[in-house]
């Protein structure tokens, strides 16, 4: 049963080639890159092999085993969803003993890229003790165990994830939340690499310490055992052994209860919500139809978390700025942020329609105008975009920078975000592109969009800021002169030319609406 | 044949269709169907899988645009005047998604709010309609959260709510309970008795020829025949016709092993 799952891994893969050669040069550059990097490895593994300090060896086989076991419990889950071949609920209707199913969706692991890199470098770790005869024997099968561990863990945390996220608000926040941390990256690893300048020296003192105590956690404890058997310490190595060897049991065995339940009881969206009494959202805006459209965008903004996730990735953007503009040590960063947000969120309903996906239907049959769906749309992006983009054109005073100067920021801001609504307006009646779809991951890329997305909106991105050159060039006007009435006039031309673009995009996109109204449903249709 | 130029469709007809036709590249998907639905009937569209009938029905209702042909719903073109003609069409198409961030009750309020209905009817129709689908403990849920009978329920109630003169309903009993689908019949039948009229698209053979005054059997994209359920059936019973009409019966042989 075990190799016949571990066949079908191979098979499912090869099938794939076969549908499509993209994605076989998918994995051929994965796999060359893989490649690439596990020889990279493996040479400084040997080179770490040269070094005759074996406390020096120990602390970074340590530390790095006990690295990459976490990210193989972390990125699996993160990218829940991407990868669903052999997911357990296709087996639960076939008479596959438990145990062997486990047994054999855990081996399965180690065909693909990343399993099969794990296992090779950590069979290499060998080479690292190979000035130790007995460490380098013992580094063997520590390391395939220790692989073997890596894999049972992704499984554990992936079913565990799954089996908590059976509650769909739960599911989505997680996956927003877990954006943040790759939008902060520049700012989290610049602080570390200061840190790690800066405390330099006191660092190698305390390194060991730190492995020492990784190499009693699951993390640690397989790479740990040839340090031990390096250094002699035979009754440690038996002890750490135990323990290494109750984890994996623990982990496998949580694992396959986990499993047990999700297969007996399998996740459904069904059953609970929260109940959400009233109207809404919907009350908030006039009864009229672009009024209807608007509460109902409002609401998608905060509940759907392909929009909920730019709203999460806004406040962060003006911290990776802040961040920037204290490295560079000049204000013009932080400057920039207000108008690259504004610009940002007028854009973000340029894909609107395409959001929307089948729903769209009930637009079509309800004979809503092209307009009133326009202006709605717009209104909602508006109503959560005018005071955050006003609140970040601010931000700079309060880093001690000039009032004039806000102004200004604000007049481009305001006229970026406006005429971006305009252009996005007419754009999104007309071009459609694949998009994840409702109650997909938000992050995730669906597949075969790739030119036309990025035609798209490249080309959205060009309009709308060839659409704000006049406010860039009186804002370059008032930093070169430093005259506060260009600031002034930058304040007004935002406000002005933006509203007149914003006017005439909603009044052509509204047009192109009506006369394409069929086509924009059949191809939100094609999209699914 | 009708000449397409000077015809406005036959005056009594709720929806007339003349020489309408669909291609998706190489297939044909609907081959220049003619089809008259009397006002204030309760028509059956029945077919195979894959016969054209969503086609047709998308078609009729402004949602697909067709390669050739018109459809007129009470004398009105929908493909000339459609803002007139998706005023008195209510339509629950298959297959889409519905706004499922939205609870049950927001969801049918947005159908009548688009239509620009007066706010006061839109939420008292919306009540009924929950009440008489028997939504109302869910009314408050998010429709992601929903069983698919209760999606499909919540659908027909935005296709209801501006009390439209011809309703097209697409597969209307696929996943429905057996109570709530007895309901929905007797709120079809009822408003079909005061003068509305209905289309509905079904598998179920049995379902048609106790529910409907007419039926047309589509297939291939061919209309196979047409009229009251009594013609088409011709003294058996309508599935059986439809078989005949259909073909594609497996012919001998069987599953012989296929025992206990």
């Amino acid at each position: 049963m075990v190799a016949e799952l571990i066949r079908l891994k191979a098979a499912l893969l090869v099938n794939g080639f076969r549908r499509s050669p993209w994605q076989l040069v998918g994995v051929v550059l994965g796999a060359l890159y893989g490649l690439f990097i596990t020889a990279m490895l493996i040479v400084g593994l040997f080179g770490l092999g040269g070094n005759d300090d074996r406390l020096l060896i120990g602390t970074v086989l340590i530390l790095a085993g006990g690295l990459t076991t976490l990210l193989w419990a972390v990125i699996p889950v993160l990218a829940a969803g991407v990868d669903a071949t052999l997911d357990p609920q296709r087996f639960a209707s076939l008479p596959i003993p438990r145990r062997d199913l486990a047994a054999g969706l855990l081996l399965t692991g180690f065909v693909g890229v990343p399993g099969a890199v794990t296992v090779i470098l950590f069979l290499a770790q060998t080479l690292a003790w190979r000035q130790w005869t007995t460490a380098a024997v013992v580094a063997l099968p520590a390391g395939a165990l220790g692989a073997l561990y890596c894999l049972a863990l992704a499984r554990m945390t992936t079913t565990a994830a799954h089996a908590l996220t059976a509650s769909r608000r739960f599911r989505e926040v997680g996956t927003i939340l877990l954006f943040v941390p790759l939008v902060l990256l520049g700012p989290i690893i610049g602080g570390i690499e200061s840190w790690i300048s800066s405390e330099g020296s006191e660092l190698m003192g305390w390194l060991p310490q730190v492995a020492d105590i990784v190499a009693w956690t699951p993390l640690g404890a397989f790479a740990a055992l040839p340090a031990d058997a390096a250094a002699g310490a035979w009754a440690v190595l038996g002890i750490r052994l135990a323990v290494a060897l109750a984890y994996l049991a623990a982990t496998v065995g949580l694992w396959a209860v986990l499993l047990q339940r999700s297969l007996e009881q399998p996740a459904s969206s069904g059953g609970g919500g929260r109940s959400h009494a009233g109207l809404g959202t919907l009350r908030w805006f006039p009864a009229a139809p672009w009024g209807a459209v608007a509460g109902r965008a409002l609401t998608y903004w905060f509940k759907d978390p392909r929009y909920a996730a730019s709203i999460v990735v806004v406040p962060l953007i003006p911290i990776a700025f802040w961040y920037a503009s204290s490295q560079a040590g000049s204000p013009f960063m932080l400057y920039a942020a207000a108008p690259l947000v504004a610009v940002m969120l007028g854009f973000s309903i340029s894909a609107d329609v395409s959001y929307d996906s089948t729903a769209f239907a009930l637009h079509v049959t309800t004979g809503l105008r092209g307009v009133h769906d326009r202006l709605g749309r717009v209104v909602a992006c508006a109503a959560i975009s005018v005071p955050l983009v006003v609140l970040l054109s601010f931000i700079p005073l309060a880093a001690g920078g000039d009032p004039v100067d806000a102004l200004a920021i604000l007049g481009v801001s305001l006229g970026g975000l406006l005429s971006g609504l305009g252009v996005s307006s007419v754009v999104s009646a007309r071009w459609t592109y694949s998009v994840p779809l409702p109650g997909e991951n938000p992050f995730k890329t669906p597949p075969g969009a790739g030119a036309r997305v990025a035609i798209v909106q490249l080309g959205t991105f060009a309009v709308a800021t060839l659409a704000l050159l006049p406010e860039l060039g009186l804002l370059i006007a008032y930093f070169v002169t430093g005259h506060p009435v260009y600031a002034w006039l930058t304040l007004l031309v935002g406000l002005v030319l933006g509203g007149v673009l914003l006017a005439l995009g909603v009044r052509v996109g509204g047009r192109w609406f009506d006369a394409r109204l069929p086509e924009l449903m059949q191809a939100v249709t094609l999209n699914k | 044949m009708v000449d397409e130029g000077t015809d406005t469709g036959h005056p009594h007809a709720a929806i007339a269709v003349r020489g309408l036709g669909k291609r998706f590249g190489e297939k044909v998907a609907v081959n220049a169907i003619d089809l008259d639905v009397p006002a204030g009937s309760f028509y059956g569209l029945v077919g195979p899988n894959g016969a054209g009938k969503t086609t047709s029905l998308s078609m009729a209702t402004g949602l697909l645009r067709p390669d050739a042909g018109r459809v007129w719903i009470h004398g009105i073109d929908v493909w000339e005047r459609p803002l007139e003609a998706k005023r008195i069409l209510g339509v629950l198409a298959d297959g889409v998604r519905l706004f499922d961030r939205l609870t049950g009750r927001q969801l049918v309020t947005y159908a009548g709010r688009l239509r620009g209905m007066d706010p006061t009817t839109v939420a008292e129709r919306t009540e009924d309609l929950l009440r008489v689908l028997d939504l109302e403990d869910a009314a408050s849920k998010l429709v992601v959260d929903y069983s698919a009978g209760m999606t499909k329920k919540i659908a027909l109630a935005t296709s209801l709510i501006h009390s439209p003169r011809v309703l097209v309903l697409d597969e209307p009993f696929e996943a429905v309970d057996p109570v709530s689908a007895t309901n929905i019949r007797s709120i079809l039948a009822g408003y079909v008795e005061r003068g509305g009229t209905v289309v509905v698209s079904s598998h179920v053979m049995d379902l048609v020829q106790r529910m409907c005054s007419h039926v047309a059997v589509i297939a291939a994209g061919n209309v196979l025949a047409a009229g009251t359920v009594d013609e088409v059936r011709d003294g058996a019973t309508l599935e059986d016709r439809f078989v005949d009409l259909v073909g594609g019966r497996a012919q001998g042989g069987g599953l012989q092993w296929l025992q206990s």
